[in-house]
């Protein structure tokens, strides 16, 4: 019977099981799953088999990145172009979780350099201090995804400037620190085109994870957040929160490509 | 009836900037969505509250 291995057709034997068409230490994919080597092949499988620890082709790792999300999300995904405003503790994340996904675009805005400060909580690394965070941020995602079309803004966003900025976005994400920031964003964006906002308020310090929630607020704004946790003394910005935060934030970025609007 | 954040607020006749001072919102810190549509910071001044308003107000708080 016909089937794929490694994107080349191939006939093997009826009753053939993978544990004969590869070597006993490979990984082997079959249509977007790990796949134990007894499994019995079957007509038309879509076979990936990766040696452990080597780099499979470009066209491969395109397959096997995409193959996990399957087709109605990688569709979805790939097509779509999302803005992340501000590459701190939320953004970073952010960026680095919708580059997993597969999103075809990412515009990363920042105006910063990677300071230790930062190491707490944001995706960067000790290398990367001093480097400015859209350089860094860049680097870290063709890393995760080397197929990602990534376009940078090194400003700090403001109501004259932003609009230009994230003009190329379906979906753009607000991952400020600054509360005055958030709301410019928020309403500069929703007032001057007809984009989905989707933004955050309160993931300070290390109340419950369960606080943080996401709320359609507004019909083209979402917010994420426990919306009282304030970063300041005494309540610092700490990993765990942030990142359930930017969690919270890609996924619904993931819902909102996929038509599921309502929270 | 006037819909505040899904309560029913009485604040009919009132300016809008008059009553969110009043109830100690910081206008540097929120978005207004005023019956369906995005309301500008300019606009907080001149728009009166009328019956059968729906506004929702998101306040941010700093941290990301």
């Amino acid at each position: 019977m016909r089937v794929l291995v490694n994107l080349k057709e191939q006939f093997v034997d009826d009753n053939s099981r993978i544990c004969d068409i590869c070597s006993a230490d490979d990984v082997v994919v079959v249509d977007g799953y790990n796949v134990m080597h007894d499994t019995t092949i079957s007509e038309s499988m879509d076979i990936i088999i990766v040696s452990k620890g080597q780099m499979p082709t470009e066209e491969m790792l395109y397959r096997m990145m995409t193959s996990r999300n399957g087709d109605v999300v990688n569709k979805a995904v790939s097509s779509a172009s999302v803005a992340v405003c501000g590459l701190g503790g939320l953004g970073s994340n952010i960026a680095c979780m919708l580059a997993r996904l597969g999103i075809g675009q990412l515009i990363l805005i920042d105006y910063d350099v990677v300071e230790p400060t930062n190491l707490n909580r944001q995706a960067y690394y000790i290398s990367d201090i001093g480097k400015s965070k859209t350089r860094a941020m860049s680097d870290r995602i063709l890393m995760i995804n080397p197929y990602i079309k990534i376009s940078v803004v090194d400003k700090k966003l403001n109501a004259d400037n932003i609009m230009d900025s994230i003009k190329c976005a379906d979906i753009v994400v607000e991952a400020f620190d600054d509360a005055d920031s958030k709301a410019m964003l928020v309403e500069t964006v929703l007032e001057n085109s007809k984009k989905i906002v989707v933004a955050s308020s309160g993931m300070a310090g290390y109340g419950s994870s369960n606080d943080i929630v996401t709320k359609r607020v507004f019909n083209r704004l979402y917010v994420v957040g426990d919306g009282t946790s304030e970063a300041k003394c005494g309540s610092g910005l700490m990993s765990p929160r942030v990142n359930i935060n930017a969690g919270h934030q890609a996924n619904m970025v993931l819902r909102i490509l996929l038509g599921n609007m309502e929270e | 009836m006037i819909k505040i954040n899904g309560k029913i607020v009485d604040a009919t006749g009132m300016i809008l900037s008059d009553y969110l001072s009043r109830e100690n919102y910081i206008n540097t810190r929120i978005a207004i969505e005023y019956n369906g549509e995005i309301l500008p910071k300019s606009r907080y001044s001149d728009t009166i509250i009328n019956d059968g308003d729906i506004i929702e107000i998101v306040c941010f708080v700093g941290g990301g």
